[in-house]
C-alpha cells in the first residue's frame, strides 16, 4: 500500500529546484498518485534560500505544505540549516556535499553526496545538478517509480537536451545505489 | 473529462477563462498574478482573442470595460497594489453594468507589503474598494480545480448579471500546483449576456424586466446608446432626480439580492455533529480541513464551513449552523475582515472566535488545532 | 441647427450645459462636420470621452457613446478599438483630463500608434471644478489655485505626443472652424494615433481670471494670436512671441498597433504555432 510522502527540495534561487519539484510531482501523477506542489521564494531570481515542496499521496491532500518532512534535499548551506527543523525520525536527508560543509544534527538518515561536483565532472554541466539530485533522491527513497521520474523528466526538458538529462538522472541513481551500499556515507542520528 | 495533469492555480484561472470564452485580456505584470498574464499572452492571440499589456492597472481595467462594451468576454488579473489601482474603474463597471472579471491574487499588504507572501487582506476591499454603494460578486477558490471552475463561473455570473466579478485568490492557491482532472469545454455550462430583442429605436438600455438585469447591446451594432459613470436614468443619461437616482442604485442592489440563492456557494465538511465549526476560505480552508481531521483523531467534534462566494455571503447556511449553537472559529490571514461580518450575521446566537495570522505564512493546521482545544 | 448635421445629434438632449460663450459647441460642430465629410457609418462610430466640461460632449452625439472616468478615456478607447478594429473611435478630452490625470495613457496610446483620433479641447483650465490651473495653463496665468499666476510651465502638447510616437498632430482654434474640420478629417484618415488640439475659450473661468474680455474678444484673440504653420515655412521657422501655431504640425509613417498585432498572430498561425 502506497504511503504519503512530504518532500522538500531546497537550495538557492537558480538551482532549478522549483522545476525539479514540478517534475517530481508530475512523476507522482504518472504513478497514479495525488500530488500538490508549492514553493516559497524571495524577490531575487538568483541566490537566497528557495524551496519547493511536493506532497505525494494516494488520497486527498488538504494542507498543501510540508509539516513533517519525509525527504529533504538541501543544495546549499543556508537551506540545509533553515529547512531541516521538521524532519521525521525515519526521514531521509540528502545534502550536496560539494556546497554544504556544515550539517546540523537532524533526525533520520543523512546522505552527503557530491551532487553539483558530479553534475559538473561526470555529466559535464553544473546546470543539471537538480536532475542528478532528483535521481539520487528517487533512488534512495522510492517516492516515485524510476519509470515515472524518467518519463516526467523527458516530458519537461527542452528538445535537444534529452540525452544530457537522461545521463544526469542515471548518474543520480548510480550515486544513490553506491550510497546505500556504503555505510560510511550514511550518518544516522536518532 | 480531460486527462489528469499537474496545473498551477494561476494557470487554471487562465485556462478557465479560455474555456469560458475569453476574447480580451488586458493586464500589467505584478507578483503573484503574473503567470495569468504570461499564459494568456501566449494562448489568447492564437485563438483569435486580443491580449494587451497596458501601461498600468488603471488602464488595464479601463481597456477591459471598453472591450466588454463591444461584446468581448474580458478579463484582467492583478494583485494587491494593482487591485487598489483598479478600484475606480471597477466602480464604473458596477454602475454602468459592464460584465467583466477581475482576478486578484492576494499578497501581503498594505502597500508593497511582502510581494511574494500569501495573505487575505483584500476581503473588504473586494466588497467596498470603490467609492459609493454598489453590489459585487466575489468568489474564493481553495484548490487548483476550483480556480478553473470558479473562473468559468465568474464569467457566467458577470454575463448573467452584468456585474464585475472578482476572483479572490491568495498567493498559495495561485502558485500551488495540483493534480487536476478538468472537464472538457463541451461539458461546461457557459452563459452569455442577454442581448436586446427590440429594434434599436425601441431599445431602452437600462430598463430591466422582473429579473432586474437589462439586456445589453454591443457597441457597433446600431443601438447607438450612451454609457456613463454618472448616475443615469433608464435611457442611460445622467440624472440628478432623487427618485431616478434611488431607483437606479436600488435596482443594482436588487439584481444581486433577488438572485442571492443562485449566486451563493459554500461547502461544509463534518458539520453534522460538530460542536466547533471552523470558518475558512482560500488556502486557509486547506489548513482548516487538516485541523478538522487532527481534531477528530483527538475525539473532538469539529467541522468546517467554507464560503466559496465571499460576497454575497452564504448567510442562510451560516445561520443554520449558528442556530445549532456551535462555536465558530474564523481563521483568516488578516486581522478579522470576514469575522466581522460573520459576527454580525450570527448576531450573538453562538460564540464567534477569531484566529488571525498576518505574518506572510499560511496558517498551520497545528495553530488551528490549538485554537480548537482552547475554545472547545 | 443645420439640417446636414442634425442627424448626428441627440436633439432631445439639447440645449447643452456649457456656459454662454464656451467654445466647446464649436468644436462639436466641426467634429460632426468632419464625420459627415468623411461619410462615416454612424452605427460604426464610437465617441469616447473622459471627465470634465468637454467630455460632456459625448452625451449630445448620436453614436455609441462612452463617458468614462477622469483621464482614462484613451485606455477605454484602446479596449474598444482593439476589440473591434472596424469601429471608428474618436476620443474627446479636456486639457486637464488628457494631459494631467490622463498623461500616462496619452503617451502610451501615442507610443503604440493605435488607430484612435484624439481631440483635446484646450481651454487652459479645469472648467467644471471652477477654474483651477492645468498642465496646459501658460506660466503666469491665473486660476483659482494659482491666484498669483501659475509658476509651472505648460506642456507643449503637440511636441509631447510627437515625441511619444503619435503619427498625426495638428492644432486649430475655435475661430478657425473650417481648418479644424479639415484637420479632424485628416487626423481620422491617418492610420495610427492622431491628436488634434483645439484652443477653445472658457470665458467663465480662464477668461474672467485673466481679464481676457468677452467671449467675442477671446475668439478675436484666437484669430490674432494664431499663425498657420504654412506661413511659418520659408521664414526661419521660429514662432513669434505670444503666437500659437495652427495647422497640420506633424505627420509620419509608423506601424499601427492593431495591424502589427494581427500580422504577428497571422504569422504565428501560418508557422503552425499555438
Amino acid at each position: 500500500m502506497a504511503q504519503s510522502w512530504e518532500v522538500r527540495l531546497s537550495g538557492s534561487g537558480g538551482q532549478g529546484l522549483i522545476l525539479a519539484g514540478i517534475i517530481l510531482a508530475e512523476a507522482g501523477i504518472l504513478d497514479g498518485q495525488n500530488v500538490v506542489q508549492t514553493q516559497s521564494y524571495g524577490p531575487a531570481a538568483r541566490g537566497g534560500a528557495s524551496k519547493a515542496e511536493v506532497i505525494i499521496s494516494p488520497g486527498d491532500i488538504d494542507y498543501p505544505k510540508v509539516l513533517a518532512c519525509d525527504v529533504l534535499l538541501a543544495l546549499n548551506q543556508e537551506s540545509c540549516i533553515k529547512y531541516s527543523g521538521d524532519l521525521k525520525n525515519n526521514s531521509v536527508t540528502i545534502v550536496d556535499s560539494s556546497l554544504v560543509k556544515h550539517i546540523p544534527p537532524v533526525a533520520g538518515k543523512i546522505y552527503p553526496l557530491p551532487i553539483t561536483k558530479t553534475a559538473r565532472e561526470e555529466v559535464g554541466r553544473e546546470l543539471v545538478a537538480n536532475v542528478v539530485a532528483l535521481g539520487a533522491l528517487v533512488g534512495l527513497t522510492g517516492v516515485v517509480s524510476r519509470e515515472a521520474i524518467t518519463n516526467a523528466l523527458m516530458a519537461r526538458v527542452p528538445r535537444g537536451t534529452e540525452e544530457l538529462n537522461a545521463k544526469a538522472l542515471e548518474v543520480g541513481f548510480k550515486m544513490a545505489a553506491e550510497a546505500r551500499n556504503s555505510q560510511k556515507n550514511v550518518q544516522q542520528v536518532s | 473529462m480531460m486527462p489528469a495533469r499537474l496545473m498551477q492555480g494561476n494557470e487554471a484561472c487562465a485556462e478557465g477563462a479560455l474555456a469560458a470564452g475569453l476574447s480580451f485580456y488586458a493586464g500589467y505584470p505584478i507578483t503573484p498574478s503574473t503567470e495569468i498574464t504570461e499564459i494568456l499572452s501566449r494562448k489568447l492571440p492564437a485563438r483569435g482573442g486580443r491580449f494587451i499589456q497596458m501601461e498600468d492597472e488603471i488602464a488595464s481595467m479601463a481597456a477591459v470595460i471598453g472591450a466588454s462594451l463591444t461584446g468581448a468576454k474580458a478579463l484582467t488579473a492583478t494583485s494587491g497594489p494593482g487591485f487598489s489601482l483598479k478600484q475606480e474603474n471597477i466602480g464604473f463597471a458596477a454602475l454602468a453594468e459592464v460584465p467583466c472579471v477581475i482576478i486578484n491574487v492576494q499578497r501581503l499588504g498594505p502597500s508593497t507589503g511582502v510581494a511574494t507572501a500569501p495573505a487575505q487582506g483584500d476581503v473588504m476591499q473586494a466588497k467596498w474598494g470603490t467609492h459609493g454603494d454598489h453590489p459585487v460578486i466575489v468568489l474564493s477558490p481553495a484548490s487548483v480545480k476550483e480556480c478553473f471552475m470558479l473562473t468559468v463561473r465568474s464569467f457566467n455570473l458577470a454575463e448573467r448579471f452584468r456585474v464585475p466579478v472578482i476572483m479572490l485568490l491568495d498567493e498559495v492557491v495561485g502558485h500551488m500546483r495540483e493534480r487536476v482532472e478538468l472537464p472538457a469545454v463541451g461539458e461546461l455550462n457557459i452563459i452569455n449576456r442577454r442581448k436586446p430583442e427590440v429594434e434599436p429605436h425601441r431599445y431602452v438600455p437600462y430598463r430591466a424586466g422582473d429579473d432586474k438585469v437589462p439586456p445589453m447591446a454591443c457597441f457597433g451594432e446600431g443601438y447607438r446608446y450612451h454609457v456613463t459613470g454618472l448616475i443615469h436614468d433608464e435611457n442611460g443619461f445622467a440624472t440628478e432626480k432623487p427618485d431616478a437616482v434611488q431607483s437606479h442604485l436600488k435596482r443594482l442592489q436588487d439584481k444581486i439580492l433577488l438572485h442571492h440563492s443562485e449566486i451563493v456557494d459554500s461547502e461544509q465538511v463534518n458539520t453534522g455533529e460538530a460542536e466547533v465549526v471552523l470558518i475558512a476560505y482560500g488556502s486557509t480552508a486547506r489548513s482548516a480541513a487538516r485541523a478538522v481531521r487532527l481534531a477528530g483523531e483527538e475525539g473532538l467534534k469539529v467541522g468546517l464551513f467554507r464560503p466559496i462566494s465571499i460576497w454575497p455571503f452564504p448567510e442562510q447556511q451560516l445561520k443554520e449552523l449558528a442556530r445549532k449553537k456551535v462555536k465558530f472559529i474564523v481563521a483568516e490571514m488578516n486581522f478579522g475582515q470576514l469575522a466581522l461580518d460573520i459576527e454580525r450575521l450570527v448576531g450573538g446566537l453562538c460564540p464567534v472566535h477569531r484566529l488571525n495570522q498576518v505574518n506572510g505564512e499560511l496558517i498551520k493546521p497545528g495553530t488551528i488545532l490549538e485554537k480548537i482545544r482552547e475554545v472547545y | 441647427m443645420l439640417p446636414e448635421v442634425e442627424q448626428y445629434f441627440r436633439i432631445e438632449k439639447l440645449p447643452h450645459m456649457w456656459c454662454p460663450g464656451c467654445g466647446n459647441g464649436i468644436v462639436l460642430h466641426s467634429l460632426v462636420n468632419a464625420i459627415s465629410g468623411l461619410g462615416l457609418n454612424q452605427d460604426k462610430t464610437v465617441i469616447v470621452s473622459g471627465i470634465g466640461c468637454a467630455s460632456r460632449a459625448a452625451g449630445y452625439l448620436d453614436f455609441d457613446t462612452l463617458h468614462t472616468t477622469h483621464g482614462r478615456a484613451l485606455a477605454f478607447a484602446t479596449g474598444i478599438k482593439f476589440s473591434r478594429p472596424e469601429l471608428n473611435v474618436f476620443v474627446l478630452m479636456g486639457d486637464g483630463d488628457c494631459t494631467a490625470i490622463g498623461g500616462n495613457h496619452l503617451i502610451h496610446a501615442a507610443r503604440r500608434n493605435i488607430n484612435l483620433t484624439a481631440i483635446v479641447f484646450n481651454n487652459h483650465i479645469y472648467g467644471m471644478t471652477g477654474g483651477q490651473y492645468s498642465p496646459m495653463t501658460p506660466s503666469k496665468k491665473r486660476a483659482t489655485t494659482a491666484v498669483f499666476g501659475s509658476v509651472e510651465r505648460a506642456f507643449n502638447l503637440p511636441e509631447l505626443v510627437k515625441g511619444a510616437g503619435a503619427t498625426y498632430v495638428a492644432r486649430a482654434t475655435t475661430y478657425h472652424t473650417a481648418l479644424l474640420t479639415n484637420l479632424i478629417m485628416e487626423a481620422h484618415k491617418n492610420k495610427g494615433f492622431s491628436l488634434v488640439e483645439v484652443i477653445t475659450a472658457c470665458p467663465t473661468a480662464y477668461g474672467r481670471y485673466n481679464k481676457l474680455g468677452s467671449p467675442a474678444e477671446m475668439l478675436k484673440a484666437q484669430r490674432e494670436n494664431a499663425v498657420n504653420i504654412k506661413d511659418l515655412r520659408g521664414s526661419n521657422g521660429e514662432v513669434p512671441e505670444g503666437k500659437v501655431v495652427i495647422g497640420e504640425l506633424y505627420r509620419a509613417e509608423a506601424p499601427e498597433y492593431i495591424e502589427e498585432y494581427l500580422a504577428a498572430v497571422k504569422a504565428l498561425q501560418e508557422k503552425g504555432g499555438k
